[in-house]
């Protein structure tokens, strides 16, 4: 079904009478894209319509799962998980603030103070994915662990009541609560922020914000109406780069987090190996699919960007 | 770290095109470097986490668990593949991603300049295909994948081809969106002059094309092999117990207790990349060195 949809949009037009070179050369894109497209319309877009199938399966009495449009499953699954559903998206959203917050002062840096320096400062930002990620995440643990450097320090400075009081910790201990979690997500989508928020920035003519300045604009107002709205197409990307990865993301609160931490990904990978109950963890990807599909599509509308790819 | 993120503030404060200013008082340097300093403290946030690895590579823990510094040690480093089914699980993570690499490389490369190169009907819907799998969290892409090689493809046994199959879907779109970047930044003028000095199609793309689009293609390449030698989440919805990728090892080790040699692996990946990313840089220096003379 995905297959003869993508085969249709490849199909090239044929026109009979035309010299030989031309039509070879109205065949080459085509020629070029079928092997890749293939690729992606079997293993990425065939998928999708088998995952919505499966969520919409049944077992009948041999205990085999078949096709019955049994939207219970949905019903069911939403009523016991969506309080991991709604954890996800704000764990994703504060994530992604976060991240955005602690990626512009560095993509400014390296746009605009790095001078010779700024190749060196871009490695730097990638640097972290020179070692797997998931080494990375337990590197975590030892660093908010309950006696480390960075717990001693959030106990001198009174961090500590702060974030009791935003409910991301419960009691003296920064490991195994949200507020290890949302770090962790932060931490680790935050190149994908810096990067097109860089990208953005590098290509802002300086003698606009020094016209800003010379205009009598504090830096401040020049930041405002000069530096930021220039820097959006770089804060979108940045935004779903970090949003739509972090919000699937279960490895942060299976790894940092504790029982009251659980992310949608961690349900749906629990329910698909090891509960096996395939319809109900279908059901909750194609529902994370979909409900991130419609956050990003009211997100570029409102953020009015086309070109993102 | 702190002496590479704090120089260039004070190089671009001297040459800004005011005159030298007098030396003021150290809260008037903070609110000038403000913005310096929180770039400062990013950098720390971002490279903490490998400096940990690092240190703790040298560590012999008393536990089964890898978190707290207890003794120096060379231990690991000595017996790199002491911790049983860690070198095996990084052969396999090392064979998936030379194939991956090498596949989508090529199918995504064709892609790219397809697009770049060609205007024809279907084109943006390719486009839009292409960027669906980069929008599309890796949990979903993993499932949805479970659901087609239990269901119509269960011919594919679990293991390692369907491993390879879900890294080369997930790598195709990072591979053109790299190349297309590159090929869209090429004059095509270069193109159309060894046309007209009676080049055919195929010789002006191997001796102008190709070499120009070259650095695009091993970044992308570059990239493709560290996403698949890195991917957890995807991997564990479609191996088989007998197919361990290094990721999935790690993810086991964390439950049932972490070996030291799983940091000395990640601090070897660490310097390679780096010394890769170096390499690249010099090759790119001395390319610009070259054209300038």
């Amino acid at each position: 079904m995905a297959l003869a949809g993508a085969e249709a949009t490849i199909e090239p037009a044929s026109e009979p009478v035309e010299p030989e070179r031309k039509r070879r050369l109205r065949l080459t894109p085509y020629l070029l894209l079928l092997p890749g497209i293939a690729w992606l319309a079997i293993f990425f877009v065939w998928p999708m319509f088998t995952l919505a199938k499966t969520s919409l399966s049944s077992q009948d009495l041999a205990g085999d799962y078949v096709f019955s449009w049994h939207f219970q499953t949905y019903k069911d699954a939403f009523s016991l998980y969506h309080s991991q559903f709604v954890r996800s998206f704000i764990y994703a959203a504060i994530a992604t603030a976060s991240a955005l917050a602690i990626s512009f002062p560095l993509a400014y840096t390296i746009a605009f103070k790095s001078g010779k320096w700024k190749n060196l400062l871009l490695v730097l930002v990638i640097a972290p994915f020179f070692t797997s990620f998931l080494i990375r995440t337990l590197a975590w643990q030892t660093i908010l662990a309950d006696n480390g450097i960075v717990s001693k320090i959030f106990n001198d400075l009174g961090l500590y009541n702060v974030l009791k009081a935003l409910h991301l910790v419960q009691s003296d201990q920064l490991l195994n609560t949200p507020f290890a979690v949302i770090s962790g997500l932060t931490y680790n989508f935050l190149p994908f922020m810096t990067l097109p928020l860089y990208a953005s920035l590098e290509k802002i003519d300086l003698r606009l914000l020094e016209a800003g300045a010379d205009l009598y604009g504090s830096p401040w107002t020049t930041f405002r109406k000069v530096t930021w709205p220039l820097s959006l197409p770089g804060v979108v990307a940045g935004t779903l780069l970090t949003f739509i990865p972090a919000a699937g993301d279960y490895i942060n609160s299976k790894l940092l987090g504790n029982v009251n931490t659980t992310m949608i990904g961690q349900v749906i990978d629990g329910q698909f190996l090891r509960v096996l109950d395939y319809p109900t963890a279908s059901a909750l990807s194609f529902s994370l699919m979909l409900a991130i599909l419609i956050i990003v599509i009211i997100y570029i509308r409102r953020a009015g960007t086309e070109e993102l790819v | 770290m702190s002496a590479v993120a704090t120089r260039p503030a004070s190089v671009a404060g001297r040459s800004s095109r005011k005159p030298a200013r007098k030396p003021r008082g150290p809260i008037v340097w903070l609110r000038e470097h403000i913005i310096q300093i929180l770039a400062f403290f990013a950098f720390v946030y971002l490279l903490l986490p490998n400096v940990v690895v690092i240190i703790f590579s040298f560590n012999e823990p008393r536990g089964r668990y890898n978190l707290t510094f207890e003794q120096f040690s060379l231990n690991a480093w000595l017996h790199p593949c002491g911790a049983p089914g860690i070198c095996s699980s990084v052969g396999l993570s090392l064979r998936i991603g030379f194939l991956a690499t090498l596949f989508a490389t090529l199918l995504g490369t064709m892609i790219a300049f397809a697009l770049v190169r060609h205007r024809f009907p279907g084109r943006s819907s390719s486009n839009l295909l292409i960027f669906m799998p980069m929008a599309t969290p890796e949990v979903v892409m993993g499932s949805s994948l479970l659901t087609l090689f239990v269901g119509p493809l269960h011919v594919i046994p679990l293991g390692f081809q369907t491993i390879l199959i879900a890294h080369i879907m997930f790598c195709i779109s990072f591979v053109v969106v790299t190349v297309k970047a590159r090929l869209a930044g090429l004059d095509p003028r270069l193109e159309e002059a060894a046309m007209d000095l009676y080049a055919n199609e195929w010789e002006t793309l191997r001796r102008i094309t190709l070499p120009l689009v070259a650095p695009g293609i091993a970044a992308a390449a570059l990239l493709s092999f560290s996403l698949s030698f890195d991917d957890y989440i995807i991997t564990s919805f479609n191996a088989s117990p007998a197919t361990q990728t290094f990721p999935m090892y790690v993810w086991g080790a964390s439950t049932r207790g972490t070996p030291v040699q799983i940091n000395v692996i990640g601090t070897i990946m660490f310097f390679v990349s780096l010394a890769c990313v170096g390499v690249a840089q010099y090759v790119a220096f001395r390319r610009s060195r070259a054209r300038a003379s």
